[in-house]
């Protein structure tokens, strides 16, 4: 009788002795998952702080200066703002952006799409379509304005060798300030249809082909599947690849400094062209500033806009 | 969706046929002039490079060179020196991606696997600085490098991207979130640490997602054009586009064959590596929503 008694007493002692351990061990568990949690982000976080996060609030406080980087920053408070709005350089360039984004992104969507459309089969020749029109994409943007800029010369450019041949006269691609804008839009279209096809590519095959399958038994036709069925499909697709061409063209630069310079006149002077010259031709660091933080506003705001809009027309697939 | 065009002629076996051999034919010769149309620049480019300096001003051009020569590769690495153009932007790019790659990865392990304080807080951090556009931070940041005296040096070009990037960290955390638990719990049931788990469990399983993002990022900055003209004075430091781009509008820009040749040498390594690992590069965009 007394054996169990001692048994159970030195069972007890010991699971009480476990019972003090197990919240200890738990502590040093946590512990350790804080260390190596921390330790594995903190390369990365230390860099994010120091080269992104302290830029982002740095830039706001700089737009509220001016700055030549000469002598020392003077605050301005919201000076910089002001002479924004009454700048008529900054609405040139901002109106030739909204230009440019009008001329570019519908013709590289719907482009895009037909592509999309055409090439969404098996076989070894859609594959080779398939390559050659992602060739523009991966290709740099100053390695095609060069080319294009050769493309579109004048006196010896391809295009008007072309037009000459047919017996039309020859056109200022990019010396004619009407013409300039348009032509650096054509670039994109061809730069970045491949890219949207590739987009609309994985939205298609996403689409379930009992709709197809179904909307053939009602004897529907090519136009009817494309509008009742694809389209509405494809809608969370176009609303993304809407929302990143408009990032993108407010962000267009490389074309226009390698092919116009802004130029002719201030025929392709676009928001981000004028941002840099702002910042590193002039050095007006506040004004800069300034107006990438504008750059920043307007682009969340019609990112928001776009995503209700088309939010209220967008088919998410349910299937 | 691949039937339509054979669907809308179904009804009646011959007339179907015909429909459907008609559709083919119109389908692929748009397809064709489509891609005539993507590829006959880079033509008009390549045999500009072969052409002698003065045969480019002709009133009667033509895609192929009278004379074939090779002189403008020679003037493109001779009057500019584009060949060390070329070995600074392989350096800034594998750098770059190396290090993103790297550090990346280990953040993005500890988003997805790891308990840590304060970890959600972070993860919303790092998804708020992917919302802003680089804009808001190049100002700030190429003040930030002219105090540290890197204006005009590698390090500028490399070490404010090499150990961070906020767009790789979400990418991967995503990857490693679809990774099985059960496959960790052996290793670490086995005493395996977090590093070893990583290294030799997780990690071998992730190569398809590191090699899109790895590509993506190698081809940002490869293209990359803004933040190098910003930072590079000196021939001597600048990379392709900033060397090419210059080129264009420097004393040389009338000599179109060595701007064309520089172009074509500027263009190969990134169509041959896109040739052969074609998939990553499809995925590395579509995942991204970055253009070039």
């Amino acid at each position: 009788m007394t054996l169990p008694t001692v048994g159970d007493r030195t069972g007890t002692a010991a699971s009480t002795a476990v019972a003090a351990e197990v919240p200890k061990l738990r502590r040093r568990a946590r512990v350790r998952a804080n260390l190596a949690g921390w330790a594995f982000v903190a390369p990365s976080t230390v860099a994010l702080v120091v080269f992104v996060g302290i830029p982002i609030v740095a830039g706001l406080i700089i737009s509220f200066t001016s700055w030549d980087m000469l002598t020392a920053p003077a605050f301005v408070g919201i000076d910089n703002y002001v002479d924004l709005v009454r700048d008529p350089l900054m609405w040139r360039s901002l109106l030739n952006t909204v230009y440019y984004a009008v001329l570019t992104i519908p013709g590289s969507m719907v482009i895009g799409l037909a592509l999309a459309l055409a090439v969404n089969r098996a076989g070894w020749a859609f594959k080779a379509y398939r390559t050659l029109f992602f060739i523009p994409v991966v290709s740099s943007a100053v390695a095609v304005s060069l080319m294009w800029k050769w493309v579109y010369n004048d006196d010896f450019g391809l295009f008007n060798w072309i037009l000459r041949s047919v017996g039309l006269p020859a056109v200022g691609w990019l010396s004619d300030p009407n013409l300039a804008l348009p032509s650096v839009a054509i670039v994109a279209i061809w730069k970045t249809m491949g890219y949207n096809m590739v987009f609309f590519l994985a939205g298609l095959q996403g689409i379930p082909a009992q709709l197809y399958e179904a909307s053939a038994m009602d004897g529907a036709g090519w136009w009817a599947r494309l509008w009742h069925i694809t389209l509405p499909m494809l809608s969370p697709t176009t609303l993304f690849i809407a929302v990143v061409s408009v990032i993108g063209s407010f962000q267009v630069f490389d074309q226009v400094f390698v092919m116009t310079q802004g130029g002719p006149g201030n025929a392709t002077i676009v928001y981000n062209y004028y941002l840099w010259q702002n910042a590193f031709q002039y050095f007006h660091m506040g004004y800069a500033s300034a107006l990438a933080y504008i750059l920043f506003l307007l682009i969340s705001i019609v990112t928001i806009f776009q995503v209700k809009i088309f939010n209220r027309r967008v088919v998410y697939d349910q299937i | 969706m691949a039937d339509m065009v054979r669907a809308a002629g179904r009804e009646s076996s011959t007339g179907g046929r015909r429909m459907r051999v008609l559709g083919a034919g119109v389908r692929h010769l748009v397809l064709l002039l489509v891609a005539a149309i993507c590829i006959v620049p880079f033509l008009w480019m390549l045999g500009t490079s072969f052409k002698e300096q003065n045969a480019v001003f002709s009133a009667t051009p033509s895609l192929l060179p009278e004379h074939f020569v090779t002189s403008a590769y020679y003037r493109v690495t001779h009057l500019v020196p584009e060949i060390r153009w070329a070995i600074n932007s392989v350096a800034v790019a594998v750098l770059t991606t190396t290090g993103q790659l790297v550090f990346a990865t280990m953040a993005a392990y500890a988003f997805a696997r790891i308990r840590f304080r304060g970890r959600n807080a972070l993860f919303v951090v790092y998804l708020g600085t992917m919302m802003v556009p680089s804009q808001v931070t190049i100002v700030p940041l190429y003040i930030v490098m002219k105090y540290l005296g890197w204006v005009d040096t590698y390090y500028a070009l490399i070490v404010p991207f090499a150990f961070t990037s906020a767009f790789g960290t979400f990418l991967l955390r995503q990857y490693f979130l679809t990774v099985p638990r059960e496959l960790e719990d052996a290793a670490r049931i086995d005493g395996a640490g977090p590093v070893r788990i990583l290294w030799s469990v997780v990690l071998p399983t992730a190569r398809p997602v590191m090699a899109t993002f790895g590509v993506f990022s190698f081809m940002f900055f490869w293209n990359d054009l803004l933040w190098p003209l910003i930072v590079t004075n000196s021939e001597s430091r600048m990379t392709l586009p900033v060397g090419l781009a210059n080129f264009a509008i420097g004393q040389y820009h009338t000599d179109w064959p060595a701007m064309m040749a520089g172009t074509v040498i500027s263009l190969i390594p990134i169509l041959a590596v896109f040739v052969f690992i074609q998939r990553y590069f499809v995925q590395g965009i579509t995942l991204t929503g970055v253009r070039g």
